[in-house]
């Protein structure tokens, strides 16, 4: 047993010394994002050749949020690029998806965008090679989530706004604030049947109130928090949580559910479950509380290790077009960004339901994005709480 | 009779329960395969095997189904290797580090397999990858085969320790080589046991999600599809389709698999039992 | 030809003769032969990979870009200890496990026992079978059935509707149903091999002896099968400990699994430390389970 033991430990340190010596080896490299040359290995020089080596290429890997791709055997068929998709939970879900290699690109929101075109993941593109970016909405091009120095990193795919949603036969129909999941009263009310999602990005929705209702906090940007600041949305958030009755991580099955038989009565939402629960006739209003909201505004992007690259630029033009904004924009519930969808939408009032050309309703709309220590500001003196330190205090929160 | 009547009546219906409990969620699924709705409300309303062609000509079903049979084929080949070399050496030789190769051999089970997956991620994203390895069929194939060496090796050994060294060495006196004797000799006494083994790695390979969703990369198989599929409400009759499935390809492995090593009775299956319940823990 | 010949030279050996003479000479060389190809892969893919793993906890990721930063720190370990939130994440952990296993131990016993000892030999194997098939089956399909069944519309609420009452089965006590459920096979199989050892006479002894049935239990029967169950409970503890996906799809309260998830994609070092804890809770756990005797009932 003793002379086991020993070998045991032998072994192991053997074995240990051998791991080190292959990890130092592979140190070395580190990545040089900020390149702007559109250049991309494997990538056709001109739209035909593109098409040409798509048809070799014969499949794109994708990471979407779910319910996102449609018309897949349509593009399939005219391109010859087999679509795979995978659903991402949450931001930083689809940040490990990327970053493993194994997918050409994705539609990422500013949470995950930002962060990826600062590390190089992802590629600028050649927008020449993307007939259908002409048609893209200007006030949506050349945004600090979507592009770097005014050079575009990607397709933007739409916008969308995250709802209040609430039973209409259970919380006051003319409900118009966020108070009904922060006010105490209120949580006292409804008590665990409160429905919220499960991210640390949700800690900019607690500081969207707070900007609305302590002013003297001075939040400008639910994002870019200071200690001060944060500390105040961590507290709201500590003092909701006990009431909360699920998180649902991405998990929309979950919460239709659970709205389908009262198990939750108020939360906040995707346009998608608020949709899908109107068509089963399950009493809900899904609204824009008169403090605003946090939203997405989201951007289909090259990897820039993409392995089937040819296939995902046409790939980035078809998500552009009008028949599959269309499409998408009434399937997850969301505004197009190239406006001629809206004349192909089967309710012909999706896009004005969706504000999709009403810049004024979405000015108080914060799309997510990436908490950074310089507070993505110009200025040096302040510092913000970072991506991480929301994360852990997310956990916290969670308990 | 050690037992009294009335200890006997409790004992059978405690018994009935727990088999019943065992089933239970079982027959509630295989029925929700026949749902007409969408919704997923019991009790069911509508029956309907409409489902059943729509989840056969789904494009993402097939490929998964044939990504998990890849898999599973690979993993299953290589268990037998190693699984057959190790329990040779391990029930014919006594050496120095015996104890540490039985305990390599059974840690990739007995260890969480979140730590698994992410142990092997780590490894062939931030060692492997600059050395251009990817994710794909190849990783899962591997991080597969890592536990389910222990299942053959597990068969082949009990197998091993119930036949005698001493007829390969009667084999040896007899002129045969070593490829002689295995073919001749040890092959077919193991034979059913590494059948046996096979079918429980190929079984447990294909059920399994948590490693595989560390290792595939972009690569669905059936249990990943299906992981990613139940969340979206409108596809749900066909992940129950796909689960019906799911369980028949993997009970009926493993019916025969009991029936191959269970050949010297109830003594036998008993034995059986036993290590097949140490093997398993790679599922979750 | 002019000596005599005594006899023919024996056959030329072939290749395969020769290297089996080799082997004979050589037992160590053919005993590494053999295990040469499972070392390597369990050794150097396996706990290699382990290895790597447990060395990334020393590092840092960087917090905005999430890669990783290749500067040895203990803050890992540091933020896994001092922080209280990992802390009660652990403890609840650890805590359902326990109650998963007590309730699979309470749940496995009668079914073992009536099939070591109760049943006929041909529906005792038909029970083995029984148990052995969903043991195997796809641990997947079995928690997303048990999401249709405890959901609000499900068959649970279905059959509690009559007497006015509905239980949450996405909660904490539903998700130690369903972890019960997926292991309880784990236990009963150790359990009904332990009591099949014991011998007949041993118990009819205690009957002799006037030991009442349920005597006879408590001081003969349980005391042998204990580290049977103890075997069985290594995987019912065990195997909770690190799950993430059956709290993902039922509860929505956080576990070491589901932090560890969380985690691994943007914080793979601390996630890395944070997976040293069900790492040490379940090698505890065997050490004590080997003192008592458990290994032998495996």
């Amino acid at each position: 047993m003793r002379v086991n033991r020993r070998a045991a430990v032998l072994v192991a340190l053997g074995l240990l010394v051998a791991a080190l010596a292959v990890v130092a080896a592979g140190c070395g490299g580190g990545d040089d994002g900020g390149d702007v040359s559109t250049e991309l290995e494997g990538l056709g020089t001109s739209l035909e050749e593109i098409q040409d080596l798509a048809r070799q290429e014969g499949e794109v890997n994708l990471i979407q949020w779910p319910g996102y791709s449609v018309l897949t055997d349509e593009f399939t068929s005219a391109t010859g690029c087999k679509v795979n998709t995978k659903d991402g939970a949450s931001s930083d879900d689809m940040i490990a998806l990327l970053q493993s290699g194994a997918y050409d690109g994705g539609s990422f929101s500013g949470n995950a965008s930002v962060r990826l075109m600062t590390t190089g993941d992802v590629a600028p593109v050649n927008t020449e090679f993307i007939t259908n970016f002409a048609d893209i909405q200007e006030g949506i091009q050349g945004q600090d989530y979507n592009s770097l120095d005014g050079q575009p990193y990607g397709v933007p795919h739409g916008r969308g706004p995250n709802y209040l949603m609430f039973r209409t036969d259970q919380v006051p129909e003319d409900t118009d604030t966020w108070g009904v999941i922060w006010e105490d009263d209120q949580l006292a009310k409804y008590k665990g049947k409160i429905s919220i999602y499960d991210d640390s990005i949700f800690i900019a929705d607690a500081a969207l109130y707070l900007m609305a209702t302590q002013p003297d906090l001075g939040i400008e940007d639910p994002y870019q928090l200071s200690q001060e600041q944060f500390d105040a949305a961590v507290a709201l958030l500590k003092k909701q949580a006990p009431f909360v009755g699920e998180y649902w991580p991405g998990d929309v099955v979950k919460q239709i559910q659970s709205y389908t038989n009262g198990d939750s009565v108020v939360g906040t939402t995707w346009p998608y479950q608020y949709l899908a629960l109107t068509k089963e006739n399950v009493p809900v209003a899904g609204i824009k509380p008169r403090e605003g909201t946090t939203g997405w505004s989201d951007t289909w992007m090259i990897s820039s290790n993409a392995g089937n690259p040819n296939c995902m630029y046409l790939w980035m033009d078809h998500m552009a077009s009008p028949e599959a904004q269309a499409v998408v924009a009434e399937g997850f519930g969301e505004a197009p960004v190239n406006l001629k969808a809206c004349d192909l939408t089967t309710n012909p009032n999706h896009c004005e339901d969706f504000h999709a050309d009403d810049e004024s309703w979405w000015e108080d709309v914060y799309y997510w994005t990436t908490p950074a220590q310089d507070c993505n500001d110009d200025d040096d003196s302040t510092t913000c709480m970072t991506q991480a330190d929301w994360k852990a205090a997310w956990t916290e929160i969670r308990g | 009779m050690v037992e009294s009547r009335l200890t006997r009546a409790l004992l059978r219906l405690g018994a009935g329960f727990t088999l019943f409990f065992i089933y239970f969620p079982l027959i509630v699924i295989a029925l929700y395969a026949f749902n007409g709705n969408v919704t997923q409300r019991w009790p069911i309303e509508d029956w309907s095997t409409k489902w059943f062609p729509v989840a056969f000509e789904n494009q993402g079903v097939r490929d998964a189904l044939k990504h998990s049979v890849m898999a599973g084929l690979g993993a299953t080949a290589i268990a037998l290797v190693l699984g057959t070399l190790a329990s040779t050496a391990i029930s014919r030789y006594r050496f120095f580090g015996r104890e540490i190769v039985t305990f390599a051999v059974i840690l990739p089970i007995a260890l969480p397999g979140i730590v698994t997956g992410l142990a092997l991620q780590a490894t062939i994203k931030d060692v492997l990858g600059p050395f251009g390895v990817k994710f794909g069929l190849a990783t899962i194939v591997i991080g597969h085969a890592t536990f389910c060496v222990v299942v053959v090796y597990n068969n082949v050994l009990a197998r091993l320790r119930r036949t005698s060294g001493s007829l390969d060495e009667a084999s040896a006196d007899l002129g045969a080589d070593n490829w002689q004797t295995f073919r001749y000799v040890m092959f077919p006494q193991m034979r059913t046991a590494l059948l046996a083994g096979g079918l429980l790695a190929f079984a447990l390979s294909f059920d399994e999600i948590i490693v595989t969703i560390f290792t595939s990369g972009a690569i669905q198989t059936l249990p990943i599809w299906m992981y990613a599929t139940l969340f979206r409400p409108t596809e749900l009759p066909i992940v129950n389709v796909v689960a019906l499935f799911v369980i028949l390809v993997s009970i009926i492995p493993v019916y025969f698999a009991q029936k191959l090593a269970g050949d010297t009775g109830v003594a036998g299956s008993t034995a059986q039992a036993a290590p097949a319940a140490t093997q398993e823990d790679a599922t979750p | 030809m002019t000596s005599v010949s005594i006899a023919e030279p024996p056959p030329r050996p072939g290749p395969g003769r020769r290297l089996s003479t080799f082997f004979f000479r050589h037992p160590r060389v053919r005993l590494w032969t053999l295990l040469a190809l499972p070392v390597l892969w369990l050794g150097v893919v396996y706990i290699g990979s382990l290895l790597v793993l447990l060395l990334s906890a020393f590092w840092t990721a960087d917090p905005f870009t999430a890669k990783l930063v290749h500067e040895f720190t203990l803050d890992n370990f540091r933020r896994v200890i001092e922080t209280p939130v990992y802390r009660d994440v652990a403890f609840r952990t650890i805590r359902m496990a326990a109650l998963v296993t007590l309730a699979c131990a309470v749940l496995a016993f009668p079914l073992a026992y009536y099939m070591a000892r109760i049943a006929s030999t041909r529906t005792r194997n038909l029970l083995v079978v029984a148990v052995l098939m969903p043991l195997w089956g796809s641990y997947l399909v079995k928690a997303y059935a048990w999401r249709t069944i405890l959901s609000g519309e499900g068959a649970i609420n279905w059959a509690l509707g009559p007497f006015g009452v509905s239980f949450n089965g996405f909660s904490n006590t539903g998700l130690w149903l369903v972890f019960t459920y997926l292991w309880l096979p784990f236990m009963v199989l150790p359990i009904y091999a332990g009591l099949e050892r014991i011998p007949q006479s041993l118990l009819e002894a205690s009957s002799d002896l006037g030991g009442r049935s349920v005597r006879t239990f408590f001081r003969v029967t349980l005391p042998l099968v204990f580290p049977a169950v103890v075997a069985g409970s290594i995987f019912t503890f065990s195997l909770t400990l690190g799950d993430y996906i059956a709290p993902t799809l039922i509860s929505s309260d956080q576990f070491i699994g589901t932090v560890i998830y969380r985690e691994y994609g943007t914080a793979l070092p601390f996630a890395a430390a944070y997976a040293m804890v069900p790492i040490v809770v379940i090698v505890a756990y065997l050490l004590v389970a080997r003192k008592l005797k458990a290994f032998e009932s495996l």
